[in-house]
């Protein structure tokens, strides 16, 4: 079996500093992966770089596309990578403002992606939306309302609607639930988790909610300093944590 | 006028702007950037279509100017003044005398020839404009060919509207390539963009130039269930009767009487002089 997704010495520095340094692992068919880690460790970079943001600055990451296998996309043509970002990948943005066009319908959100590979027929769009958008809980009639008239966590379940409607194989997510509160953040984790196991998603996500990666991930990988400094099953990790600071983390959650 | 350098631009100027011309010729639809330069009327006013009239004017032309298919409104006769006054071309209003003809928001409605040079006054060139903000990124979904977005301005017509609401300024799809902004002509002249003419549009203010070489092939964009429709006023001209001529509405009194007539003032005086004669020309 080949890995979906391959980071071999993932690398990134802003001029002295270290973004991430030297990252690799596997991110098997199937697999939810979560990076943790305090903020300025590295993990949004990490995820980036790994999303075809920002280029690293060294090592490789490699997808295994439909039609060629393992490519390193860093060294992919542009408009090759671009192509992946529109159909195989899906990246959710922490603010739902950076990943939705708040001047444009929910609808229109929605069908931007199957506009961008080619679909032309109006009425075909418009049913895979009402589609989209009943299986992420936004009610049919609110269709051609605009994301600004939406609520945080309906930005947020339209975002992972728009991410979605091409069907693609991997998704990375950036701190999906943050700054929601937690009734709203319950119901977000329950969907995306049945999304994932429905589509047989690949996921990695991005937060320091460790709530939310020991429900979802299946994988950890904790950060600090640009580097990973544990790895592991999530419930191994944070249940038996070995590295001093992945203990400081786990030991730092709030306990109700 | 002798102070002034032939149609006002000195030489050195026009051959910038020739050799930006020929590159829009070779690359139909594409945007290619110019140094425009400061012209004697305001931005806005047509800056870009007259630079590229002057570059391409020579003594043995005629010239004629339509501002929204009229050659007597004031920017058509201040344009046509002012090349009468700096190159001394002749000038007509007569579509079928005119070898270099320049327009703002119409396309004549007298077929073109391949004789013939049409200069479009371009306002905004870039189509993408209102959708995507950033110059470097709207240039990268050119050159990636990533034209869903446009789509999804139609898209947005149809679901607030029920139609393809865009009315004037319609996208087209040049040789299956770039996606360009043909002017803020009305979608009724779309069709006529496939001409034996050539097609020039200059844009002043944004500098920028493209151009479509005869027989270029233009598609409208649409959807498959919702095609592209050229609409006009459904009426005929109250003044020579014709129905199949792009129609301009007017108020008449207080009382909000309106009638039709032709944009397109040299279609409609011809018309008229052959004995046609419309519905309010009668009474």
């Amino acid at each position: 079996m080949t890995p979906l997704l391959q980071a071999a010495g993932v690398s990134k520095f802003y001029g002295q500093r270290i973004g991430c340094a030297d990252v690799s692992f596997d991110l098997w068919p199937g697999e939810v992966m979560g990076i943790v880690g305090e903020s300025g460790s590295g993990k949004s970079t990490l995820l980036n770089c790994l999303a075809g943001h920002q280029s690293p600055d060294a090592g490789a990451v490699r997808f295994d596309t439909r039609d060629r296998g393992l490519i390193d996309t860093v060294t992919m043509s542009e408009p090759e990578r671009r192509m992946l970002s529109r159909t195989d990948w899906a990246f959710v943005h922490q603010h739902a403002r950076d990943g939705l066009r708040m001047t444009v319908s929910a609808g229109g959100n929605v069908g931007e992606r199957l506009m961008g590979v080619g679909a032309r027929h109006y009425g075909d769009i418009r049913a895979r939306a009402i589609d989209w958008l009943d299986r992420v809980e936004i009610a049919a009639d609110r269709i051609d309302d605009r994301p600004s008239a939406f609520s945080g966590g309906m930005q947020q379940r339209l975002q992972i609607a728009r991410n979605l409607v091409t069907g693609p194989r991997l998704i990375l997510m950036d701190e999906p639930t943050g700054g929601l509160d937690v009734s709203v953040q319950a119901r977000l984790l329950d969907l995306m988790r049945g999304l994932v196991r429905e589509m047989d998603l690949s996921a990695i996500i991005v937060t320091h909610d460790l709530a939310v990666v020991r429900l979802l991930a299946d994988r950890l990988m904790v950060m600090k300093d640009g580097h990973v400094v544990e790895t592991g099953l999530t419930d191994q990790v944070l249940d038996d944590p070995q590295h001093a600071y992945t203990q400081l983390l786990v030991a730092s959650v709030l306990q109700v | 006028m002798t102070d002034y350098n032939f149609a006002y631009l000195d030489e050195q100027t026009k051959r910038m702007i020739r050799r930006a011309i020929l590159k829009g010729i070779a690359v139909p639809g594409y945007q290619v950037p110019f140094a425009s330069r400061e012209m004697p009327m305001p931005y806005g006013w047509g800056t870009g279509g007259v630079q590229v009239s002057a570059s391409v004017l020579t003594a043995d032309d005629t010239f004629k100017v339509i501002d929204q298919g009229a050659d007597d409104t004031t920017n058509a006769v201040s344009i046509r003044r002012f090349f009468q006054r700096t190159a001394d071309v002749a000038v007509t209003e007569a579509t079928e005398d005119a070898t270099v003809i320049q327009t703002r928001h119409r396309i004549p409605e007298t077929p073109l020839t391949e004789d013939q040079i049409l200069v479009y006054q371009v306002p905004i060139p870039e189509p993408l404009r209102f959708l995507e903000p950033s110059e470097i990124e709207t240039r990268k979904m050119h050159s990636l060919e990533e034209y869903g977005l446009m789509h999804v301005k139609l898209y947005e017509d149809i679901s607030r509207h029920g139609a393809i609401a865009t009315s004037y300024a319609y996208p087209v799809r040049v040789e299956d390539r770039y996606v360009m902004d043909p002017s803020p002509i009305p979608k009724f002249d779309n069709p006529k963009l496939e001409s034996p003419a050539i097609q020039l549009f200059g844009a002043g203010r944004e500098q920028r130039i493209y151009a479509l070489p005869p027989y270029t092939k233009v598609v409208s964009l649409d959807f498959d269930d919702y095609p592209f429709e050229a609409s006009k006023a459904d009426a005929a001209c109250g003044l020579c009767g014709a129905v199949d001529s792009y129609l301009d509405e007017l108020i008449v009194d207080d009382e909000g009487s309106r009638m039709f007539l032709c944009s397109d003032t040299d279609y409609c005086a011809k018309r008229r002089a052959l004995g046609h004669v419309g519905v309010e020309a009668a009474e």
